[in-house]
């Protein structure tokens, strides 16, 4: 991850944010052999939001490609986060699911494959509300399973972030990269507000919001394994790292004894400015065999 | 529909095995017990409500930082203690707020805490373990996700007071940008935005819908056949697949998830195809 | 939601598909693809209703530079006419590449 600051590098940068999930997933792959599955052309929309009076798109914001990263066969999942904030509905979320299932059927055959998710998402989408939810829950049955086999690895570049459900999604990676931009959690600031008050998170401050959500705090506590600047070929190269790694020894969401520790030592008397944690929670954690 | 009370929980939990507590050290807002079901010893969990527990955010039956990582090490205890012997069912009794909405909470990852436990279900099912969910008032979203949904077989209560949705009510209004009424209105035509749990049967997500006289006050005869019910809801479980394939090819599935199985059966194809 | 269907003569073939946009808001999608015949089909599918003249206008002024036998489809969510027309421009360079 490099240090420099410098107006030149900054100038001379190519911002993944600014692309397009499909843009986004076809700069992933080595030149020349990625194609894309179930694309527009194929017309498999959402059933259930032109009745609402809800626009479908095409390829209901999940794009799906096949091909090679760093030489190894991977399946790339890009979600459009501006489409419906990149929410997960019947059509996109089975999408997920069905790729990383053939992703893990061909693992179990001897070609491991390896899944890339890329996540602007503000989780289920409501007018689709319970069949969102239940893809969800697929697909991280789904990701259990193929990340035996494979690394299965989450990005998340902003502006949306990833929230709701699938960040449950995410947490079960084997690998999660963010940049600074975006953003990380289960409820966003706003459904905190709503539910529990201005006092418990003040949505509009944004500072408050990246000091807790934020790729950087997410980095510097440990829970997440790489921190990337906004540029494609840096996150291209993030991405190639960890499909290379292969499948980590220990996945992060099976360090039940650590984080229990972590969250019982506490004090749940007081909010805490977030960057104590980066102390308290560097010490063991996160997997082996990265970075 | 009625509003959440939190003590259905604690009362079915009690039903079927026969007390109320947390195991020892464990937060109170967790019931955990190793009670007979059948000729088997299940592990049976429950999030309850507790008015003292320690996140402020977490007192009234919502699934937070505690209630997660809780369920995540007494299932995985299962799983351990179970590597080469008989693997015993493990039941999740579901009637839980929503997960927990607070600044806390996602200061210390609660979706890693939700992840954890979700994993710790998740991978008690494939590795044998037949995980039941029985549904005895509210399922909702992340809170649904990380207590329950991992199952093999989900079983729910016919009943005015159960719901399984991803988002309340008066939430799902306010961000979608309508009003309840007409939230109420659209779930009414479209089946999977509905509250109503016979809607939800439909999709094919659930193994049965159970019909209980009183399922605030069960009698002994509720609680015998709920019991049966869950017994054969685990002999079920173990003559099938490990993974969550049943949910596509129920009859539920059929009818209300065509678009799922047309992904599933195009995207099959086009992946085979020579690149 | 509304659907408004426009045919317009064409002149020659239309080299290959092509697909641009998102249906963000204020955004729109476009997919272009070869069809059979000499006129072009367009279906417009939008969530804002009552704009259909407008639409007319921005396709009409679209076909008098563009004559390939095409069938066009737009899932549209609120684009303005200049964003309509940047659109359509965007499908018709990368058809023709």
């Amino acid at each position: 991850m490099t240090d420099k600051n410098s107006a030149a590098d900054f100038i001379h940068r190519q911002s993944f944010i600014e692309l397009d999930a499909r843009e986004r997933a076809t700069a992933l792959f080595d030149a020349g052999t990625s194609r894309e599955l179930l694309g527009p052309f194929d017309r498999v929309e959402s059933p259930w939001l032109a009745m609402q009076g809800v626009t479908p798109q095409e390829d209901d914001g999940c794009v799906v490609m096949k091909g090679r990263i760093a030489g190894h066969p991977a399946v790339v999942v890009a979600l459009e986060g501006a489409f419906q904030g990149g929410s997960t509905g019947e059509v996109s979320g089975e999408k997920m699911t069905a790729a990383l299932d053939l992703a893990y059927a061909d693992s179990k055959k001897g070609t491991p494959t390896s899944a890339v998710i890329l996540l602007e998402t503000g989780g289920v989408r409501l007018q689709e509300a319970n069949l969102g939810l239940a893809a969800i829950a697929e697909l991280m049955g789904s990701i259990l399973l193929l990340r035996k086999y494979a690394p299965v690895i989450c990005l998340s570049a902003g502006t949306v972030g990833c929230f709701g459900g699938m960040s449950l999604a995410l947490g079960l990676a084997s690998y999660v990269i963010m940049t600074r931009e975006a953003r990380l959690g289960l409820n966003g600031p706003k459904v905190i507000e709503q539910e529990n008050g201005i006092d418990e998170f003040d949505s509009s401050d944004h500072a408050l919001v990246w000091a807790i959500d934020g790729g950087e705090q997410r980095f510097a506590t440990g829970l997440i394994d790489a921190l990337v600047e906004d540029d494609t070929p840096q996150v291209v190269d993030a991405i190639r790292r960890f499909v290379g790694n292969g499948v980590p020894a220990v996945h992060r969401s099976t360090q039940v004894e650590l984080f229990r520790s972590r969250i019982k030592a506490l004090d749940t008397s007081r909010q805490w400015d977030p960057k104590e944690l980066r102390t308290l929670w560097t010490a063991k954690s996160a997997t082996e065999g990265k970075q | 529909m009625s509003e959440f009370t939190g003590i259905r929980g604690t009362v079915w939990f009690r039903a079927l095995t026969g007390q109320a507590s947390p195991m020892p050290g464990d937060p109170k807002s967790v019931l955990t017990s190793d009670a007979p079901i059948g000729k088997e010893q299940a592990r049976f969990l429950c999030v309850v409500p507790d008015p003292h527990g320690r996140f402020p955010c977490a007192r009234h039956g919502e699934v937070g930082l505690e209630e997660a990582y809780t369920l995540a090490a007494r299932v995985r205890e299962v799983i351990d203690e179970s590597k080469n012997t008989n693997k015993r069912p493990i039941v999740a009794i579901v009637d839980a707020k929503s997960q927990a909405y607070g600044r806390r909470e996602e200061t210390a990852a609660i979706f890693l805490a939700a992840a954890a436990a979700a994993d710790a279900y998740g991978s008690a099912r494939l590795a044998g373990h037949p995980v039941i969910t029985l549904v005895v008032g509210q399922a909702l979203s992340g809170g649904f996700l990380m207590h329950g949904y991992q199952a093999n077989r989900i079983l729910a209560f016919d009943d005015d007071g159960v719901m399984i949705h991803a988002m309340h009510k008066a939430a799902a209004a306010r961000i979608t940008l309508r009003s309840v009424e007409e939230l109420e209105k659209l779930a009414k035509t479209i089946v999977p935005m509905s509250y109503d749990i016979r809607d939800y049967a439909k999709l094919g997500l659930l193994y049965k819908l159970l019909h209980v006289e009183n399922p605030e006050k069960p009698s002994a005869e509720d609680i015998r056949n709920v019991q049966n019910e869950l017994i054969g809801a685990i002999a079920d479980a173990r003559s099938g697949p490990v993974d969550l394939r049943n949910r596509l090819e129920s009859k539920g599935a059929q009818e209300m998830r065509k678009a799922s199985l047309l992904v599933r059966s195009k995207l099959e194809a086009q992946w085979q195809e020579t690149r | 939601m509304e659907q408004i269907e426009l045919t317009y003569p064409a002149k020659r073939a239309v080299p290959k598909r092509a697909h641009v946009g998102v249906v963000g808001s204020g955004d729109m999608e476009v997919l272009l693809e070869p069809a059979k015949g000499t006129s072009a089909q367009v279906s417009i599918r939008t969530s804002v209703n009552g704009f259909g003249a407008s639409w007319k206008a921005v396709l009409d002024r679209f076909f008098t530079k563009y004559d390939g036998a095409a069938r066009i489809q737009i899932n549209d969510a609120g684009g303005t006419p200049g964003i309509a027309q940047l659109r359509l421009e965007q499908a018709v360079e990368a058809s023709e590449q």
